[in-house]
């Protein structure tokens, strides 16, 4: 390990992206070497790993210092580079991008792995959905047969982590209350219709069908069934249902790594913003709040903390590789939501978003350009912002 | 309003199997439909029938979608089973289908496993697998004089290449074909009489509401133009930024070179 951390860290000036890419082309055991005698938590998911993974760190953090890469890159690269940073800790916490977790999961041999969701993203990039679900699955059929099955924290409301997961003897379900449902409406495995209910999924062709949690969220309130109902609450200072449910997949893993249910609840009171998201920036007299939604699901939680009239909402939409170059998810978000407020459409795509506006009858403005430019467009006073990634990463370069 | 319509029942707008087929936002074609039916004062209902729903007969226009190979291998089932589509079909009623849908609407789609999977026929179009990689970008297309409709914008995303046969007509021609591209999809889509086939997303109704307008005007009996102007300035400027975007040379043409995947790894979140 330690030779291989030298390399990386000679070729790259140590723990950065650039030095994970070398020293992965320079050693491909790179990784594995790396993770060998530590234990790993991975967090994997459509939307909420950055967050999971503060929660989840921060938590751990109560027994000793932990490795993370919350603040840099979920692909292998970057998972090399945070682990080459600091050779003394032992233990990591871990964001993977769905699709690479797959291609490092041998190597890195998690003891413990979240999935929490899974939905529709970049598909020019990722493929669709069914395929991330399918490779987390041979994933496991590889870990199973190497003898590296790791424990499994996995949301039962969720098709298609649930389909991806079954199978493993480890597993941990925990119902979080999935609000998005439309990308799984469809078994994944016989292509039957699914069935949901308010608290409840099954397939109509097929076996699968919600399992029994072993942990829910019901308000703020986490229930440990599997510890004979304890309850731990949950205080964040995070807005949202879904960061609630972020929370509760952490404490999950955090409470398999040893870590107390309040002792991990109290920590993570702490994060108050995770790597800008949520945070409230001053911008010539306004307060902006930045918010971060990539796609339908993550629109949808993000919809739902968007402060009440009368307060302006500027959205922001690029399309470039990183966010996917098609922007016609857009017709799955429900913007009918913002009728009736002062609007602003930014981003280099304002143009798709303003004809989606038109059509959800949103009166809005355009400003083709950076969203923090459209903000100043707005009286003095508060603006919530949300935008979709490079759009909300350059709002955070400007800001 | 529309004078020269005797209609004065609501036009019957139909959403086929979006729980199936809603994965690229097509969802979007049936309320471009509606709003821009309703804005004229037309009266319009919206029917959205999932896979457990019976398939309505006597819809006007029927919208259809893309998704995965095993959902639209069920969808082409239902559909096939029930035959409700072709009798609405034989009765006048005009369909917009895009992608999985548009192989649906043909003799024949490659399903999950790699074998030939019956159509509704349709449309006199055979799919099959690209040899190379998935044609992915923005295409601009110049849609059949017939049918008045102008210059189509969209965003395709298939691995499917559809061959037309005698009785289809291709819904136009590519503007500016990429040399990589395969011979048979310098053409897009397919139609005949109403019914419309195409692999452009956007949706493709969103991108170009003189489609939308023709498939309206089907519905009505009536000419397109005899339809109440709308306010499209939203629209008109997303297709200008749209058709100057696809005609620059650095088009968002296919990203499928070595160059494109070192950068996206590179770009990649």
């Amino acid at each position: 390990m330690r030779g291989a951390a030298r390399l990386a860290r000679a070729a790259g000036l140590g723990g950065s992206v650039i030095g994970g890419h070398l020293g992965l082309r320079l050693d491909p055991r790179l990784l594995a070497k790396l993770a060998a005698g530590r234990r790993i938590v991975t967090v994997s998911a459509t939307n909420g790993k950055t967050t999971t993974t503060n929660l989840l760190t921060a938590a751990l953090a109560t027994a000793g210092p932990v490795i993370s890469n919350a603040q840099g890159s979920n692909l292998a690269t970057g998972l090399a580079a945070a682990l080459a940073g600091d050779l003394e800790i032992t233990r990591a916490a871990l964001e993977v991008d769905e699709a690479t977790l797959a291609a490092t999961a041998v190597d890195l041999a998690p003891s413990t792995m979240v999935l929490a969701n899974l939905s529709r993203d970049q598909l020019d990039r990722y493929g669709e959905v069914r395929i991330v679900a399918e490779k987390w699955r041979t994933m496991f059929a590889e870990l199973r047969r190497v003898g590296k099955t790791p424990r499994v924290v996995a949301n039962a409301d969720d098709p298609l982590v649930t389909w991806s997961v079954s199978g493993n003897p480890d597993v941990t379900w925990v119902s979080v209350s999935s609000p998005w449902t439309a990308d799984a409406l469809v078994c994944p495995d016989c292509a039957a219709p699914v069935i949901h209910s308010a608290s409840d999924w099954h397939c109509t062709g097929c076996d699968l069908a919600r399992p029994t949690p072993d942990v829910s969220l019901a308000g703020r309130t986490v229930t440990l069934h599997d510890a004979g109902d304890r309850m731990a609450e949950l205080d964040l200072a995070l807005p949202g249902a879904f960061n609630l449910a972020n929370a509760t997949m952490a404490l999950a893993a955090a409470r398999l790594e040893g870590i107390d249910p309040e002792v991990a609840a109290a920590a993570m009171r702490a994060t108050a913003e995770v790597s800008g998201r949520y945070a409230t920036v001053e911008s010539d007299g306004r307060q902006i709040r930045l918010l971060m939604a990539k796609n339908p699901a993550g629109w949808q939680s993000s919809l739902d903390i968007v402060a009440p009239p009368p307060t302006p909402v500027v959205v922001a939409i690029n399309a470039r590789v990183a966010d996917g170059r098609d922007p016609s998810w857009l017709w799955d978000v429900p913007f009918e939501r913002l009728a009736g407020r002062r609007v602003i459409a930014a981003g280099e795509r304002a143009e798709d978003l303003s004809v989606r506006l038109h059509y959800a009858g949103v009166d809005h403005d355009v400003h083709r350009g950076p969203a923090l430019d459209a903000c100043r467009e707005l009286p003095v006073g508060a603006v919530d912002l949300v935008a979709n990634y490079t759009a909300f990463t350059d709002t955070l370069a400007a800001r | 309003m529309n004078a020269r319509s005797k209609r004065t029942s609501p036009i019957r707008i139909v959403q086929l199997f979006g729980d199936l087929l809603g994965t690229y936002g097509d969802g979007g074609n049936a309320l471009v439909l509606e709003r821009r039916a309703a804005w004229r004062g037309i009266p319009v209902t919206r029917v959205d029938v999932t896979a457990l729903d019976a398939i309505p007969r006597d819809g006007d226009v029927y919208v259809i979608g893309g998704g995965e190979d095993g959902p639209q291998s069920r969808a082409a089932r239902l559909l096939g089973e029930t035959g409700a589509l072709r009798e609405a079909v034989d009765a006048g009623a005009a369909v917009l289908a895009v992608c999985a849908g548009f192989q649906i609407m043909g003799h024949s789609f490659v399903g999950p496993d790699g074998t030939a999977v019956d159509g509704l026929g349709l449309l006199d179009v055979t799919t099959a697998r690209a040899r190379g990689p998935r044609l992915v970008g923005e295409v601009l297309v110049d849609a059949d004089p017939t049918l008045g409709v102008g210059r189509l914008t969209g965003y395709e995303n298939h691995a499917g290449v559809t061959r037309l046969g005698a009785d289809a007509t291709p819904l136009g021609q590519v503007v500016g074909a990429h040399a990589d591209r395969p011979a048979a999809t310098r053409t897009e889509g397919a139609f005949r009489g109403r019914i419309v086939g195409t692999y452009l997303h956007g949706p493709v109704l969103a991108r170009n509401p003189a489609l939308a307008d023709r498939l309206l005007a089907w519905a009505l009996d009536v000419e397109p133009s005899e339809l109440d102007p709308l306010d499209d300035t939203a629209v008109e400027r997303l297709r200008a930024a749209r058709i100057a975007a696809a005609l620059s040379p650095r088009a968002d043409r296919p990203e499928t070179g070595a160059f494109d995947r070192i950068r996206r790894r590179l770009t990649a979140r």
